[in-house]
């Protein structure tokens, strides 16, 4: 019989589409696990509300399932249960090694742009906070671009959402 | 139909619009960041715009593809302000301001709604909105820094604002007043509203534009 922590080990295995390095576990977006009469029923949601790998990662889930000898029922939940501090901790160390600035921890009240626009975001490359903003937006929705001043690097920051 | 489905696509048709307006600079902006921002906005705003569209379609028993597509112009239900075509750099801020200043209004009401699926999506639009409302801040600071970028600002914002009225319904109007005189540092129109329901001729083209590619196979293919 397939168990919960069968279905999460074999969840860990799926890459981010977009962000390879990290899994959909790693991402905090799978909500929940349960089976139920031998029916694996998996919650699911996703970080951004555009996101184009919505039914590739379905169907990602459905096919790791299929593997372990069940059944999977996905369910996409669009509620604003995710945030960026789902992250786990490890999925923070594996985007950092990787290149991309983890997220700053979401704190309470209003983003704002003058605290952006500020230094104190770490170079994922050489560790300095010497880096300024270069743009809001970048390459997929998740993430900003900043530039480090110490080492001249544009770097890829995740955003805080 | 019901006041809920009414409600979901008529936000859910200013978003789409808006993200086809948003992603005609893509390639032709100002310069590069600004391509990546505006297409990164747009991709956000039609990702908006499925996530209404479906939840009105479950309830209407139809898909989120055909309440986007397979409706004539006149159907469409969102305000005149993301019809219109302003490919100029000081009409497209000003759009985008008042459009974020609004739906931030909008999104603030909608999430507090009793229904807990409208609540959600209202909540983790505003998440991703937080950031276009920034960039529009960002731009709207460059441009009062000028007497030209003031000039040319001015200008757009009193073009468009009865146009920024009509997005909101009449009771969330005296706040998007109030902080667009604030925030801008100037008093606006008193104007009729183009409110939701009537259709400028710059809707026709977009239609046409949006649609094509679905009106030219049949229905049922799977793409």
């Amino acid at each position: 019989m397939v168990t919960v922590d069968d279905v999460w080990a074999a969840l860990a295995e799926i890459p981010d589409p977009e962000i390879p390095v990290i899994s959909l576990v790693d991402l905090g977006v799978i909500k929940d696990v349960e089976i139920e009469e031998g029916r694996v029923r998996i919650e699911f949601t996703p970080t951004f509300l555009g996101c184009p790998a919505l039914e590739y990662m379905q169907r990602a889930m459905e096919a790791k399932v299929d593997e372990l000898g069940a059944k999977a029922e996905v369910r996409v939940v669009l509620d604003d249960s995710w945030s960026t501090d789902k992250i786990t901790p490890e999925g923070r160390e594996k985007l950092r090694v990787a290149g991309f600035a983890p997220p700053a921890p979401r704190e309470a009240g209003k983003l704002k742009l003058v605290e952006l626009q500020r230094g104190g975001f770490r170079c994922p490359y050489c560790g300095s906070t010497e880096t300024r903003l270069e743009n809001l937006f970048g390459p997929t929705p998740c993430r900003s671009i900043r530039y480090c001043d110490a080492c001249r690097q544009p770097f890829e920051q995740f955003k805080t959402l | 139909m019901s006041e809920r489905t009414d409600l979901l696509i008529a936000i859910a048709d200013d978003e789409l619009f808006l993200g086809w307006r948003n992603s005609e600079w893509t390639g032709i902006a100002p310069f590069l960041e600004e391509d990546v921002a505006f297409s990164s906005i747009a991709q956000n705003e039609i990702g908006h715009a499925r996530a209404l569209y479906e939840l009105a379609a479950a309830e209407l028993g139809t898909t989120a593809d055909e309440l986007a597509f397979d409706r004539t112009p006149d159907e469409y239900r969102c305000a005149p302000l993301v019809q219109l075509r302003r490919l100029e750099w000081a009409r497209t801020i000003a759009r985008h301001w008042l459009y974020e200043t609004a739906d931030e209004i909008r999104l603030a009401a909608l999430k507090a709604s009793d229904d807990p699926d409208i609540a959600g999506i209202a909540a983790k639009m505003d998440r991703e909105e937080a950031y276009h409302r920034m960039h529009a801040e960002m731009w709207v600071d460059r441009l009062l820094s000028t007497e030209e970028g003031r000039a040319r600002l001015d200008e757009a914002l009193d073009e468009l604002w009865p146009y920024a009225l009509g997005v909101l319904d009449d009771e969330l109007r005296p706040e998007l007043r109030r902080r667009a005189e604030e925030r801008l540092g100037r008093e606006l129109p008193d104007a009729e509203p183009v409110s939701r329901g009537a259709h400028e001729a710059e809707l026709a083209g977009l239609w046409e534009e949006m649609t094509m590619v679905r009106r030219s196979a049949p229905a049922g293919t799977q793409w």
